[in-house]
Parts: structure tokens; sequence; C-alpha cells
């Protein structure tokens, strides 16, 4: 297989204007990936399956990853009049990292039997800029497994066939993959007539409830 | 009124272009668990089917987040439950790519030996299920399970389990074979190959299997390509990939085992290639028992407890029984892994599976659905 540098390369000159950036690694694995521009992602997926050197016809596994964002304390020396004198005074300063969503292909290819090559493609943030360009029309592998990334991340990928809910139940509300996800207290909780009771109680004794 | 329009009117309501809905599952014998299909109906013939899935879902993924990286181990054995040694697997070599650990040569004949173990017990039960799709109820499952039985009184011995083994670890095995086990495997593997030429004897050539499965099912070589199927439903297509040739994990460079290929990609070609890719795997089997060398089991680095890799990222696979089984781990320095994703194939490879049913009947639908082998445990996760 080509070294990653080439690829990138061979990608810039394919499809002008995408920019592709490489996201070391720092693992013993030694598997950096590839981050495209989610405008051409579509077109450097259609490439990467159809160059006939590279040859990436199978995607192997799409998934997502939640990145909420820290932010990260700093301290930093700043001098100030203190007193009515100069000094060097510790400030601490926070700085945020940025948030995104992050859908990783990795993909293989058949017809060569190399790989992986793994590609990344990141959301504008976490809360209303959640949507990507869907690979699916290149790979159908892809099918089941971006619908799984909105089940459970939301990233909502356009261009896909049939983006509905596909482990949670359609009524289901939340993502629960995200790393602020909160379960509920209780699955199953309805409101009963002892609810009533309860709270008429809580009324009796405000003090609370006489164990 | 005109014999015309008599006859415009008998038209219009067309009775019999009217789709029947079915709902298939959850709760079926051929659907392998809780599974269901959303089949529409015209006559016989599948039009429409969407596999709805869910019903097992316990969100394995978030709790191995919050898990140490030795304390998911056990949850892999839950995924596919028929083959828990080879999920251990897949997990432990990712990890070890992750953490930068090597397993000594005796731990990499282990799990050489014991995943070509679990792929018998796979593909014989796999091959019993397909039988009763068929209506062949009972006597085909019940000599798979048969063997099936002998193969996990051989881990019991040396796992304490029959199936949730939780027997490989990062960096190497949990605990060394017993006295006699190689011996034991040994027969078990010389009479394996009586017992597949009695179940060929009994179906392979059987005019009532070859009816229900030649044809059936087709798929093509590009669109399994394409669709990221794996395993025996890729190479029944004709595709030849298999990880263990492709990558040449652990040390199944050293064996010598041909890669079994179909022609036509129906459901004939798949049950046959879990046929022969069994006698590929005592093939593999006898070399592993040959040559197995004597040494420790762990590597001495790998830290169980409280292992915290380096912020990194890793992807690691292996051809389990039922295809591709990976595994993608973010670490970020922390003793529990940031993202831990499974690639589980039984749930890939059900994408291709309206498009193998269309045009086909509802019957040969669940015959279908049969040969694709899946495990409930691993498509919700």
């Amino acid at each position: 297989m080509e070294t990653l540098e080439q690829i990138k390369a061979r990608i810039e000159a394919a499809a002008p204007g995408a920019r592709v950036e490489i996201v070391p690694n720092g693992s013993p694995a030694n598997q950096p990936s590839l981050l495209l521009d989610a405008g051409h992602a579509r077109a450097v997926a259609q490439f990467l399956r159809d160059d006939p050197a590279l040859a990436f016809d199978y995607a192997s596994n799409a998934t997502g990853v939640d990145w909420p964002g820290k932010t990260i304390k700093e301290k930093i020396k700043v001098k100030k009049m203190v007193e009515g004198v100069e000094k060097e005074v510790e400030e601490v300063c926070e700085k945020k990292t940025p948030a995104y969503l992050e859908a990783v292909y990795h993909l293989y290819s058949m017809a060569r039997k190399h790989g992986p090559l793994i590609l990344r493609l990141r959301t504008a943030n976490r809360a209303d800029q959640v949507s990507l360009p869907s690979l699916t029309p290149v790979w159908r592998s892809c099918e089941f497994q971006e619908r799984e990334i909105f089940d459970l991340y939301g990233i909502h990928f356009e261009g896909h066939p049939d983006l509905r809910r596909i482990l949670m139940w359609p009524e289901f509300k939340d993502y629960p993959m995200r790393k602020d996800y909160v379960e509920p207290d209780d699955y199953e909780y309805e409101p009963t007539p002892h609810d009533a009771v309860l709270t008429r109680a809580r009324e009796h004794y405000p003090g609370g409830t006489p164990a | 009124m005109s014999a015309g329009a008599i006859s415009s009117e008998l038209a219009e309501p067309a009775a019999e272009h009217q789709l029947l809905e079915v709902s298939l599952g959850p709760q079926h014998p051929s659907t392998h668990g809780v599974f269901r299909m959303d089949v529409s109906l015209d006559g016989e013939v599948v039009v429409k089917l969407k596999p709805v899935f869910g019903y097992l879902h316990r969100n394995h993924e978030k709790i191995a987040e919050k898990c140490s990286y030795l304390g998911s181990i056990p949850y892999t054995d839950r995924l596919d439950y028929i083959c828990s040694l080879t999920n251990n697997w897949a997990y432990a070599m990712t990890v070890e790519k992750l953490a930068g650990l090597v397993a000594p040569e005796r731990a990499e004949y282990i799990r050489v030996m014991l995943s070509e173990l679990t792929r018998l017990i796979n593909h014989s039960a796999l091959a019993g299920f397909l039988l009763q799709d068929m209506g062949a109820l009972g006597t085909p499952l019940m000599y798979a399970f048969r063997e099936r039985e002998k193969i996990l009184d051989l881990f019991e011995s040396l796992t304490g389990a029959r199936m949730m083994c939780n027997y490989m670890r990062f960096g190497g095995c949990r605990c060394d074979l017993p006295p006699g086990w190689i011996e034991q495997t040994r027969s078990l593997v010389a009479n394996f190959p009586s017992f597949l030429d009695e179940f060929e004897a009994l179906l392979t050539g059987n005019e009532i299997l070859l009816a229900r499965t030649e044809g059936v099912g087709v798929l093509s070589k590009e669109l399994a390509v394409n669709a990221g199927v794996t395993g025996p439903m890729l190479r029944a297509t004709g595709v030849n990939y298999d990880i263990r040739k492709v990558d040449a994990y652990g040390v199944y460079g050293r064996f010598s085992f041909r890669v079994p290929l179909g022609e036509r990609g129906d459901v004939f070609d798949r049950y046959m290639i879990r046929i022969l890719e069994m006698r590929e795997s005592l093939k593999i089997l006898e070399q592993a028992l040959r040559d197995i060398p004597a040494g420790p089991i762990i590597d001495p680095k790998a830290k169980l407890r409280n292992l915290r890799p380096k912020p990194g990222e890793a992807y690691g696979r292996i051809e389990g029984p039922k295809g591709e089984l990976g595994f993608y781990l973010i670490s970020d320095g922390g003793p529990n892994p940031y993202r831990y994703r499974i690639r589980p194939p039984s749930l890939i490879n059900l994408t291709i599976l309206e498009d193998m049913c269309l045009g086909q009947t509802i019957a040969d639908a669940v015959v279908i659905l049969g040969s694709v082998d899946i495990v409930l445990g691993e498509v919700d996760r």
C-alpha cells in the first residue's frame, strides 16, 4: 500500500479543493488516519474505491466517536500591578477544546489485499450542526452501521437511503452512546395512583416522612 | 351497460395484487433468536423485507466504556455466544495492538487451536440449524450437537466453562492446558472426519436439500464485496478473502490450509463452504497439535489489572467463524477505553438480506436467513 502521505497527495490531486489532514496515532498500533472535510468526503470516497492502485472496495467498519470538548485549565504567569508594584502573578486561564462528533471508517481492499485506511469525518459541533455526508452510496456496508451511528450518536447522514433508528425504538429521544447521556432512573416509570398518595404524604410531613 | 364497462369494473379491485404484510418474528423458531423481519408478500413471493433489530440490545459498547480493559473480556463472551473464544481473541488482540503487548508462542498456538475448535462448533451447529430451517426437524441438529458437546467438554476441561469461556487475556491466555488435553483433542480431531462423512452422506446429496438450496438466495460477487459481507458468505460467492491468509495474524502464517471457494453464491454453496472449512480447520488443528511449543502462556509484561495504554487507537480483526470480527478501541490514557466498538459480522452480513430474498418465496427467505448465520447477541449487542 502507498504511504499515507502519498495517498493524501493523490486525493488532493484527484479532488481539487479537498482538505485532507493526517491525524497521528499515539499507540503502538501505528494506525494513523486521514481527516477529510465533509464537503468533499463523498468524492474522495468514490476516488478511493475506484482508483485501480488503491481499490478500497471494502469498508469494513464505520463507527462514531463523541468528543464533548474539554475545558483545560492552564496556569499562565502574568505581570500585574499589585499594590503599586509590578509583580508576576500566576493566573488560571481556561481553554476549551472543540466539541464535535466523529465518524470513523476503516477501509480495506479485497482486490489488492491491503489496508486499513482510516477515514475520519467531523461534524461542526455536537448540538445543531451534526450532519455529515453518507458514504452508503459508495459502500453499501455502511448502511446499517451509519444507521447505528445515527441511532446512538445522533449524526445525521445526508444521502443515506433509509436513516432510521436501528437498535433503539423509534420513539426514543436521546443518543445513548454520547458521553453526556444520562440514564433514566427508571426505565419503566409510569405514574400510578400510589404517586398521589406519596405526594399527599410529603405535603403532610413537610420535614420529611417519619420513618 | 356495455360489456366493456363490466370488464373494467371487474379489473378494478385486483385482489391478486394486494400485498400481505407479515411480521416474521421476533418470537419465531426460524429467526435464530429475537429478530424480526417486516415482510411484504405478493402471494408467496417476497417483495419487501426489512429486518428489525434491537430486541437484545443492551448497549454492550457503553458498558465496556465504563469497564476496565480486563473487565470487558467476560462481556465479549456474550456477543456471539456460540463462539465465545474467537470473540475473546479478537478483543485480546486489539488490546495487544493498543498497548504494544506480544503473546508468547505457546499462547498463540493455543488460541489457534481453540479458534479452530470454535469454528468446528459454529459450522456444525449452523449446518444443523440450516437443515432445521428446511424442515429436517431435529435429526441433523442433534447429530451436529453431539459433536459440539465433545468440543464443549474440551473447553470445559481447559477453561472451566462450556460456553462463556472467558479464557484469553491480552498478552496470552489465562491458564495452561491441563494434562491430557492435547491427547483428547488429537483423538477428537481424528474422529471428526467420520462425523463429517456421515453428515454428508446423509445430507449433501439429498434431493430435498438440493431442491431447497440450489439457486436460492443468490448473491453476486460485486454486491457481496460492496456490502461488506465477510466470512463463508463472501467466499461462497467466489471472492478469495480469508483474514487468516490476508493478515496471517497470530501464527496462521505457519499452517498450510486451503480456502474453499464457492461458484454461484447460493445457499447450497454457503452450506458446502462450511463443510469444507471444517475439513480445513481439522488440518490446521492437526498441525497445531503437532507443533505446539512449550513455554510461558502469558507475556510477563502484560499488566492485566489497571492497564492504562498510551492515548491512541487500534483496530484489530480476526476471521471469526461468521466473518470479520473487529474491535476498535480508543484509549485516552485512562483505565477504561474511551471508545470501544465491535464490528459485528452477523449484523453487516444482514445488510443484503433483502436483496437475496426479493423474488423468492417466504419459505426460501427462512432458509436464506439460516444460511447467513446470525447470532442475535452479536447483531444487537
